[in-house]
Order: structure tokens, then sequence, then C-alpha cells
């Protein structure tokens, strides 16, 4: 500080008013600039552009979206303008960016985490788009689409499948049976570690929390059906109910099985280490074939669903997680933006995509299956035959609750696994912050 | 009678240079002082205040309608029953104790050694000021390899020597932080050394050979001589670390892969960020929070400077 006022004082000299109305042109050009920059972005409306706000920052996403939308480009006459943020960022920041000026279609998932800015207002009703393209979609597709108020407010793009992944050369060199049931998984999880693989492979370090849930999902699904999955993801029912204990059971039966080191593993090394045969199985989404880069190791990759655990519920739920579109609060260009959406909801747009993206599966119906690698048809399969389809973990529940309690817990747990109770009195102690407004 | 007498004198000094300031000179001053202030007022003090106002609240930060009066509900809650809160206090102390204790007097003592014209002092106080340089993502890149529990040089260079389990390091909520405070003091080492170099650097040497002249040792030199002729460079170093401690979150946020809080690693500055940000916020629950981490570091570094300039009135 001293230093740089003596050395002001000696420059300036004689005119020193000029450097201090330099300084204070400087400051005052500084704070004007936000606001420019803000005026800038709100000047943009041409007729004949729809903004894109798009998720997909990863490479491949990114490629198959620049395809689909230079399709549309090419039908329509109009050009679109991508907007693409690195995955976690976006939704870090979603809130913010609906009601800054977001662009006027852009990717999210379906479940709770749409409703939720649906009935916020954050979001556009689209039930014209869906008279065009609501034929062809399943119902449950249409379900999935819906806001609480009835709806439609979302247009799927495709989804892929959480099961049991592993690969086909090992189980056929150690002579393993996919398993039905639970005996029979836990039994085969046994097997593996005595012939030197770490059975389940295990990654949920950094940022990855996330993907223990998936294995929690299964258990309860499996144990106490999908309704009672559902309320407890709803904050309907409490987490200190006996079932979820029951649950935790469960998993604390597995947690002998579970690669070590999982806390601080990224889940694209746990990933590799099954593709490197040091783990037997995966509890993972079709997403893993991210992953894998050479083409002749993709076939020999596959997956059973979650084995069976109460014979009442069996198999009948699929944690299938959607990925779509949805149109902002005030599109700057509603006729673009419909036609836009329209054209995603489209089975040739699916078929783009899922041409340049082989990791997903089209949730039109009529988009060509034809393109569809072994593992891509098996998930299609997988997910047609299911009584019910959830999303996944913190797609069915308040994201904040599952990201801030229930993650952070469940990490915790899986260091020390132990009969639960504290970690499920924890979790219901937040439960009503987060569920009661 | 102090008064009585300095008045005339006063008055027969002002005599030659006008007082009055031309209208041009209020305008430009009204001008000068008031954007600053303005600024001031609505970067700082606005923001402070409304957060205090919203930490009343309960609030979704979606539409104001949804704007409810809590009352003390949020303090309460979070005092009586928010498990992260205990933890990420202690945390933080634990964050300070470390700082202040080990890295901190470590760059104390790499500057007075580099001090003495060593040879290379500029390679080595190039080498040890780098991680301050490195943007804070490249620092968490280095040490995420260094930690990780597969391919990681750490447990390569254990594996080597004795065999058994892959120790997790930033997984294991025993141990993640004290892994984080090492890559955090590495850094800060190299803030304190360069800080106390620059300071070192305006030192008078001619006390230092009064020391010896007097046959004082170099430990004795050292406590009874330099540190207390640096006061002013040790006031900002203490403050500095104080600052460093409680607003610990990048290198935190960075390592535990941005999630927020994880087991083991939660701080009073991530739980604020993991109650505003993402996608269903509370913006009053943080808003509390971020009051209680401004309560704590007024307290701590207003009784500290309060300390310090009154031992100097003295």
């Amino acid at each position: 500080m001293t230093l740089h006022g003596r050395a002001l004082k000696t420059l300036a000299g004689p005119n020193r008013r000029t450097v201090v109305q330099g300084i204070f042109g400087l400051g005052a050009a500084a704070l004007a600039t936000p606001s420019l920059t803000a005026c800038g972005a709100g000047a943009a409306s041409d007729p004949n552009m729809v903004t894109f706000g798009s998720n997909g920052g990863d490479a491949t996403p990114k490629k198959a979206y620049a395809a689909v939308t230079s399709a549309f480009e090419k039908d329509s006459k109009l050009t679109v303008k991508t907007n693409t943020v690195d995955h976690d960022t976006f939704q870090k920041s979603i809130s913010t960016y609906l009601q800054g000026t977001p662009d006027d279609v852009f990717t999210w998932f379906a479940g709770y985490r749409m409703q939720y800015f649906a009935k916020k207002g954050l979001a556009s009703p689209i039930d014209d788009v869906w008279a065009t393209i609501g034929a062809g979609f399943s119902d449950a597709a249409k379900q999935l689409s819906k806001g609480e108020d009835g709806k439609y407010y979302f247009v799927p793009l495709y989804n892929y499948p959480w099961a049991v992944f592993y690969r086909k050369s090992v189980f056929k060199q150690h002579g393993y049976q996919i398993p039905a049931n639970w005996s029979q998984f836990t039994a085969l999880a046994k097997q593996m570690q005595k012939d030197g693989l770490s059975p389940i492979a295990s990654g949920y370090g950094g940022g990855d929390s996330w993907s223990i849930l998936g294995t929690f999902d299964y258990l309860n699904l499996r144990a106490n059906g999908y309704d009672f999955h559902m309320s407890l993801m709803r904050g309907q029912a409490p987490w200190t109910d006996r079932r979820v204990v029951g649950t935790i059971d469960l998993w604390r039966e597995l947690a002998p099985y579970l690669q070590s080191g999982g806390g601080g593993r990224s889940w694209q090394d746990a990933a590799q280490s099954l593709l490197d045969k040091k783990s037997g199985m995966a509890v993972i989404g079709l997403f893993l074939g991210q992953q894998i880069t050479d083409d002749s190791l993709r076939s020999d990759v596959d997956f059973f669903p979650f084995p069976e655990i109460d014979p009442t519920y069996g198999q009948d739920a699929v944690e299938a997680p959607t990925d779509g579109f949805m149109l902002s609060r005030s599109p700057k260009n509603p006729d673009g933006a419909h036609k836009f959406l329209e054209f995603l909801g489209s089975a040739k747009a699916e078929s783009i995509y899922m041409s340049v993206d082989p990791s997903n599966v089209a949730v039109n119906s009529a988009a060509g299956t034809g393109s569809y690698n072994a593992l891509q048809k098996k998930s299609a399969e997988l997910i047609a035959g299911a009584k019910y389809i959830t999303q996944f973990g913190d797609r069915d529940s308040d994201p904040g609750f599952i990201s801030t309690v229930v993650e952070p817990g469940f990490t915790e747990w899986l260091n020390h696994p132990d009969d639960g109770s504290s970690l499920l009195r924890t979790i219901e102690s937040q439960r009503s912050r987060f569920f009661t407004a | 009678m102090s008064s009585v007498r300095t008045a005339p004198r006063a008055s027969s000094r002002a005599h030659p240079r006008p007082r009055r300031l031309g209208p041009g000179d209020r305008l430009f001053l009204t001008v000068v002082v008031g954007i600053p202030l303005l600024a001031l007022l609505v970067f700082v003090w606005l923001p402070a205040l409304a957060s205090i106002g919203l930490s009343f609240t309960s609030w979704d930060g979606l539409t104001l309608s949804d704007l409810h009066w809590v009352g003390l509900e949020n303090y309460r809650q979070i005092f009586t029953d928010y498990p992260p809160f205990w933890p990420a206090v202690t945390h933080n102390v634990i964050w300070l104790l470390f700082t202040a204790l080990l890295p901190t007097p470590f760059g104390v003592f790499l500057a007075y050694q580099l001090d003495r014209k060593i040879r290379f002092t500029r390679v080595y106080q190039t080498a040890i000021f780098i991680p301050m340089v490195l943007s804070l993502a490249v620092v968490g890149l280095i040490w995420d390899i260094i930690y990780n529990p597969d391919y990681g040089l750490l447990n390569g260079v254990i594996s080597t020597v004795s065999s058994g389990h892959p120790i997790d390091w930033l997984g294991d909520p025993n141990l993640n932080l004290w892994a984080v405070l090492v890559a955090s003091g590495w850094r800060h080492t190299g803030y304190i050394m360069i800080l106390y170099l620059a300071g070192l650097k305006g030192f008078d040497p001619a006390l230092k050979e009064a020391a010896a002249l007097d046959g004082a040792n170099g430990r004795q030199t050292f406590m009874k001589v330099v540190l207390p002729a640096m006061k002013p460079v040790n006031i900002i170093i203490l403050v500095v670390t104080v600052m460093e401690s409680l607003r610990a979150f990048d290198i935190v946020y960075v390592l535990g892969g941005g999630t927020g809080s994880k087991p083991g690693m939660e701080l009073l500055s991530l739980l604020i960020s993991d109650n505003i940000t993402g996608e269903s916020s509370h913006i009053g629950y943080g808003s509390a929070l971020a009051v209680i981490l401004l309560l704590v570091s007024l307290a701590a570094i207003g009784t500290f400077l309060f300390q310090t300039f009154r031992k100097e009135d003295q």
C-alpha cells in the first residue's frame, strides 16, 4: 500500500487530477460493464434462431447433439445457437440459469426434478408439441413427461438402464452363472473374492457419490417394492421405517464384497477395473459404455438385471433415468422453439442421436433400432419389459436432500457399515427441512 | 489549558491557503468519494445486510412469494439439529491450528534461511512459491493424482515398501481432512515465505551485526532482534493465516469433487454453498450459516487487531 501511494505521488506531480480522473474513469467503466453485457444478451432475439442450452459437455454427447441440431437446421431453415455447459456445472447452476435469461430449449431430466421447475413456473407447458409427437411414445414415457398439474413439460430423448454389468469372458473362465436371486448373488460375490477378484467394482470418490444410489435404489426396490421406494424418495415415508433398516441390512451384507478404497476412486476408474478384469461385477448404468474405447471389448460386456430379493416384487422395477428437453419460462422465439421440440421428439432426431452416442436407448418407439448394438437391444428390452420405471435416487427425490444429506450419510456409512441406525436417524432428522415446503 | 493556547496559534497560521473549495472541486470530490461509497454499499454492505435479513427467513430462492419469516428457527436448527455443523466447526478449528502451527512457521523459517544469500536462493524461492502461482484447479489435479488409491504416487511409493490394502486418502473420513491440509499447507508455506522474505529485505542488517557483536547466536538473533523488528509483517501473516483458515473452501471443493461437504471434510464455507447453490436451495438456511461464519471471522480478526493496536497505542 505505502509503496503504491508513494509511486503515485511522485509520478503524478503536477497533473495529479488527470491521473485520478483516469482511475475514476476506469472504475466507472468496470462498474458499468456487467450491465452492458446483460443488455447485449437481451437484445439478441432473431426470428430465425432458436437458442439451445445443452449439458452435453463431454465429447460424445456434444457430437451427438451437434448432429441433431444440424439435421434440424437443414429441415427447418432455422438456426440453432447451442450453448454447451459442463454437465455438473449445468446442474448446479440450473435455478439461477432458469431465472436469468435461459435459452429457449434446454436439456433436463424427467421425474421429480422436472416437476419441481414446472411447479415453480420456470418452464412452459408444451401440450401442443405433444399433440404432434405423442403417437411415438409409450404411456410410461408420457407419464414421465407430465408435471404435477397434468400438463406436458418435457420431451424425452433417451434413457439408459441401470443393471449389474460383467464381462462374459470372466464369467466363462471361472464358470460363473447369472444369479437370479439374492442368495445366488452373494454366493457368487463370495466365490469371486476367493478367485482373487474384487466382486463388485466401487468408485464414489470426488464428485461421484451419486453413483452409490444405484445400489441403494435397487436394494430398496427389490426388498420393499416400487410404491414404498417412491414414497420414501418423495419424503412421504420416514427413513427410520423398519423396511429401510432392512435395506441397509442387505447392503451391509454386500459391503465386504465391494472393491476397497471406493471413497477415493472415480466411477470411471471403478468401471475400468471391471473392463480390466480386476472386478467381477459393477452396479452401474449403460453409460459404462462411454468408458469402452475398443469395440471388440464392447461385445464382451454384458449385464443382468439386479437379482430378486423378495419374490413379491421380483424384478418388476427398472431404474432407467430419462434425459430430454424442456421449454424455458419465456422463450424468445416460441414458434421456433416449438418446432425444435417437435423435431427433438421425432423418431428421426432420436435415431440421429443414438447413432453417435451408443450408450443410450431411444425413448420414441418409432426410432430405428437397426443401428443398436447388442447392449442397446438388451437395454431396450429390459426397459420395455419393466412394470415400473424409476428415474434414479437424485431424480426421484429432492436433489438437495439427496446430495447434502443422503449421499454424505451413505458414503460415511460405507466406510464403517453398521446397522445404520444412526445413519437413518440423521437422514430422518433432515427430511422435514426439504419436504414440508 | 492546551486548547486556549493552541487556538490563537491556529488562527494566526491559517492565512495563505484558501480553505474554500470551488463548485467544480466539490462536484469532483462528491463523485470521487460517492462512486466508491456507492460501490461499497452495493457490493459489500447491501449483500451482508441482506444475508443477515435472509437468515431469519425460509426461502427457495425462486419466487418472492415463497419467502417466509421464520425468526430464529434456522439458527435453532443449525445448532441443535444439523449433523454436519459441529464437525464443520471442529474442522475449521483444526484447519486454523494446523495452518498456524506448521506451514506458517515453516514459511517464516524458509524465508529466514533464503534471506541469507545462500547459493541458488532465487531458484529455491521460485520453487517454493510456485504452488501459489498455480491455479487451484491445477493444484487439485496434482494432489488428486498423488492421492489416487489405484495409481496414485503416494500409494505407489508405500506399496513398494509394504504391501497391504491401498490407503484411501481422500475417501476415508479420518484421513481426508489431513490429506487436504497437507495440500493446503504446501501452498500456504510459499505464500508466507514470500511475504516474510519481502519484510526481511527491508530489514536493517546493522541490527543483526550489532546483535552478533553482542555475542548473540543465530537463534537469539532471530527471536530477540529480527522477530520483534518485523512486527508489521508478523501481523499481516497472522491475519492472513486466520483469514485463509476461516475461508478455506476452494481446495476442499476441488479435491472433494465439487460436491460440497463430504464426510470428514465438512467446513462452514462448504455448508453454506451446499445450502445455497444447487437445484433446491435453502437460501435462508445457508444465509444463517454465512452469518455464523461472519461472526466467527469478525470475532477472530477483531480481537486480534484490537489487541495489537491497543498495545501499540500504549
